[in-house]
């Protein structure tokens, strides 16, 4: 029994590291990638190239004055980013990076990812609430309205490769496939790339923050830790919707003579790339424009794409 | 509103609710509406400097727009009042201190109108040119902030590659970037110095197919359209009735630019398409601003050719003490940002007796509320950015 919990230690220990190592230096390749792209370099002064740069401006967070404004409630405005990062990394614990390599494996692992990612929003829309400014109440309400309403395009584009699928288990949904479910499953793929962009709160639909409107949305009034806090849980959930679009719609690990694992990276990379690229090119939608779409669009096409799954699965 | 709703209240209570009648005291305390108001800047990422709003809102939607301005007076009619005329000319650079050539040009024709100064026709065509490249980098300034506060960040650093170029072309001619005072009464300070006239051909060849890189990315951009078409609009009637001007007003379907509506200097001798528009909302504002980019570029072209073929002097005989005769003058040109115009009073001695200052950011700024009416909290943004107001020339 020693033995088993050891290692269980051991595998907490490597992915956590190797999660939080991957986000931190997924701000400094968003920043290089942004910058090449705008015609600029980045950050080049810590380090070479630098490399040191997240580790640089993690030691800064660390260091700054903790500040709480007199307005806010004090509990929920330190409780509220602890909430989100702690519901991004606890994802991390089911993703199957190789056949035999994830912390745990549960059989209703994306069931858990969908109500763990939900009760994330709950800190945003706790952190927009406590902090007792009207720009963070508008970005809290935003979020609130968005993110719910995304989660459900979200689930339901998953629900189409998940009656291919036949599982709810990661490692089963990576199994089943012997062709890539977006081979089968085009319209649930593009539906699920544009809920996640609204999920994680990126550009095109970067509403909760979108600076030039609410300042810094519901995060304006945090500092320091606190902030970095969010911002981590933010690159988290964007590796972790990458993750789950590699293992539902790529085929997780597999892949020809490549260890499982670096195929899974690599298809990872894919999706993390993409959502870099989206936010160099696109202006921001419309806090309504964007709820439109999303009611008025992708809900009827994704409801559509499970009524047409389940006639063919039938007549096949 | 306060009356109102005061009147709603005891509605309410008379009918009583669903739990029945309930103590007034206490209902007054717990349930009652406020107008909910925020506060936009002066601290504000996207207000363009220091311009503050106090936004009534109903849920995200704007029911008034209160503007307040102020927080960068500096008081440049009353300094000038104090000044030579020559010394005047630094005043006016910041004014609108991203076109400071536009800002000098029409203030020293104004003076030079006061004096009937005649000017050589090589220094006019500099000055035209020095006015063309400042509105180029006054729009480009523009198209980037705007093109960022709608969220698209790449346009941002691509409007500013190309403004550093006209930069650097004022700081070859004047040694100023943003500040330049190259003007004086009478010319230019100085001729151009060798190989300008290349490197701003050498723009114009570049710029446009630069504004093909800014079209790639915002001309039929879906989202790009659907936040500035039909946002913030303002017909022509109550727009000229506001006292809108340039690229707002020509936005709005009106034919109305100075510089062929009542050509100054050698505007009448160049070659340029007036652009105009008329959407009358942000999309057909930044169509208007995106032309004149190119318009402009050609009108540099024109002159840097003109230029290349003659020489000669670049200032007039001009007294060093300058006591231009008892009088008056208006002079209207067209800046970047719309009409800008110097009424100048003199007594007869060194310094105007008033100096008043029609700066087109102010004027335009009074439509802000009549066009946010009604729209959201997002589309203020676009509808300042649209209007291009810089806040030197608001509060002078």
């Amino acid at each position: 029994m020693w033995h088993d919990l050891g290692l269980a230690l051991l595998r907490i220990v490597i992915v956590f590291a190797v999660a939080l190592f991957f986000v931190a230096y997924l701000t400094y390749l968003e920043r290089k990638i942004i910058g090449h792209m705008q015609v600029r370099m980045g950050p080049m002064r810590v380090g070479p190239h630098g490399l040191l740069q997240p580790i640089a401006d993690g030691l800064k967070l660390f260091f700054k004055e903790d500040i709480v404004p007199t307005e806010a409630y004090r509990l929920t405005f330190y409780f509220a980013p602890i909430l989100c990062l702690v519901c991004a990394l606890v994802l991390f614990a089911i993703i199957p990076v190789d056949k035999n390599f994830m912390i745990t494996r549960l059989n209703i692992g994306l069931l858990y990812v969908l109500s763990i990612a939900s009760v994330g929003v709950m800190g945003i829309i706790l952190a927009g609430w406590s902090s007792g400014s009207k720009y963070s109440l508008l970005g809290g309400l935003r979020s609130a309205a968005q993110m719910f309403s995304y989660e459900i395009f979200l689930g339901f584009s998953l629900i189409g490769p998940l009656m291919i699928a036949g599982s709810l288990d990661l490692v089963k949904i990576v199994e089943a496939q012997k062709v890539p479910l977006i081979v089968y499953q085009p319209v649930a793929f593009v539906i699920y790339l544009i809920a996640a962009l609204g999920e994680i709160n990126r550009v095109p639909f970067d509403l909760p923050e979108a600076e030039s409107e609410l300042v810094a949305g519901f995060h304006t009034e945090y500092s320091g830790m606190k902030f970095a806090y969010f911002f981590l849980a933010e690159y988290a959930n964007m590796l972790i919707v990458s993750a789950i679009a590699t293992i539902v719609f790529l085929a997780g690990w597999k892949g020809p003579v490549l260890p499982g694992w670096l195929w899974f990276l690599i298809k990872m990379s894919i999706f993390v790339f993409f959502f870099i690229w989206v936010r160099a090119t696109f202006p921001r939608y419309r806090y309504d424009q964007f709820m439109g779409i999303g009611w008025k669009i992708m809900l009827p096409l994704v409801l559509a794409n499970i009524v047409v799954t389940g006639i063919v699965m039938m007549l096949v | 509103m306060a009356v109102k709703e005061e009147q709603q209240f005891k509605e309410l209570m008379a009918k009583g609710t669903s739990l029945g009648k309930v103590d007034e005291d206490i209902m007054r305390e717990t349930i009652r509406t406020q107008d909910y108001w925020i506060n936009m800047g002066p601290q504000h990422p996207s207000t363009h400097g220091v311009l503050r709003l106090i936004l009534s809102l109903q849920g995200e939607r704007i029911v008034d727009t209160e503007v307040v301005i102020g927080y960068l007076h500096r008081g440049t009619e009353k300094l000038a009042e104090a000044r030579t005329y020559h010394q005047i000319i630094p005043l006016t650079d910041r004014l609108d201190y991203l076109a400071s050539p536009a800002m000098n040009f029409g203030y020293v024709l104004a003076v030079e109108k006061l004096m009937e100064i005649e000017v050589p026709e090589r220094a006019e065509y500099i000055r035209v040119m020095m006015a063309e490249l400042a509105r180029i980098s006054s729009h480009l300034l523009w198209l980037a902030t705007h093109a960022l506060d709608i969220g698209a960040m790449t346009v941002f650093l691509y409007c500013f590659r190309e403004r550093e170029m006209v930069l650097d072309l004022f700081e070859m001619a004047t040694g100023g970037r943003l500040i330049t005072s190259y003007y004086r009464i009478g010319g230019v300070a100085h001729d151009l110095p060798d190989g300008f006239l290349d490197k701003v051909k050498e723009f114009c060849e570049i710029f446009p197919k630069r504004v093909q890189d800014y079209d790639d990315l915002l001309y039929a951009n879906r989202i790009w359209l659907s936040r500035t078409v039909n946002v913030a609009k303002i017909s022509a009637e109550k727009g000229l009735a506001l006292g809108l001007s340039g690229p707002s007003i020509r936005g709005s379907g009106v034919n109305w630019d100075l510089r062929r509506a009542n050509p100054y200097s050698v505007y009448d001798k160049l070659d340029f398409e007036v652009a105009v528009f008329d959407g009358c909302d942000v999309y057909a504002r930044y169509l208007v601003r995106r032309k004149e980019m190119l318009e402009s570029c050609k009108i540099v072209k024109q002159c840097a050719e003109y230029l290349e073929k003659t020489s000669g002097p670049v200032m007039a005989k001009v007294p060093k003490v300058l006591k231009p005769p008892v009088g008056e003058v208006y002079m209207a040109t067209e800046a970047p940002k719309g009409e800008l115009a110097y009424y100048i009073v003199s007594d007869g001695s060194q310094r105007p007796y008033r100096l008043k200052i029609r700066t087109p950011s102010f004027a335009n700024l009074i439509a802000l509320p009549e066009m946010v009416k009604g729209h959201l909290v997002a589309d203020v943004i676009a509808a300042i950015g649209s209007i291009d107001i810089v806040l030197g020339e608001v509060d002078r």
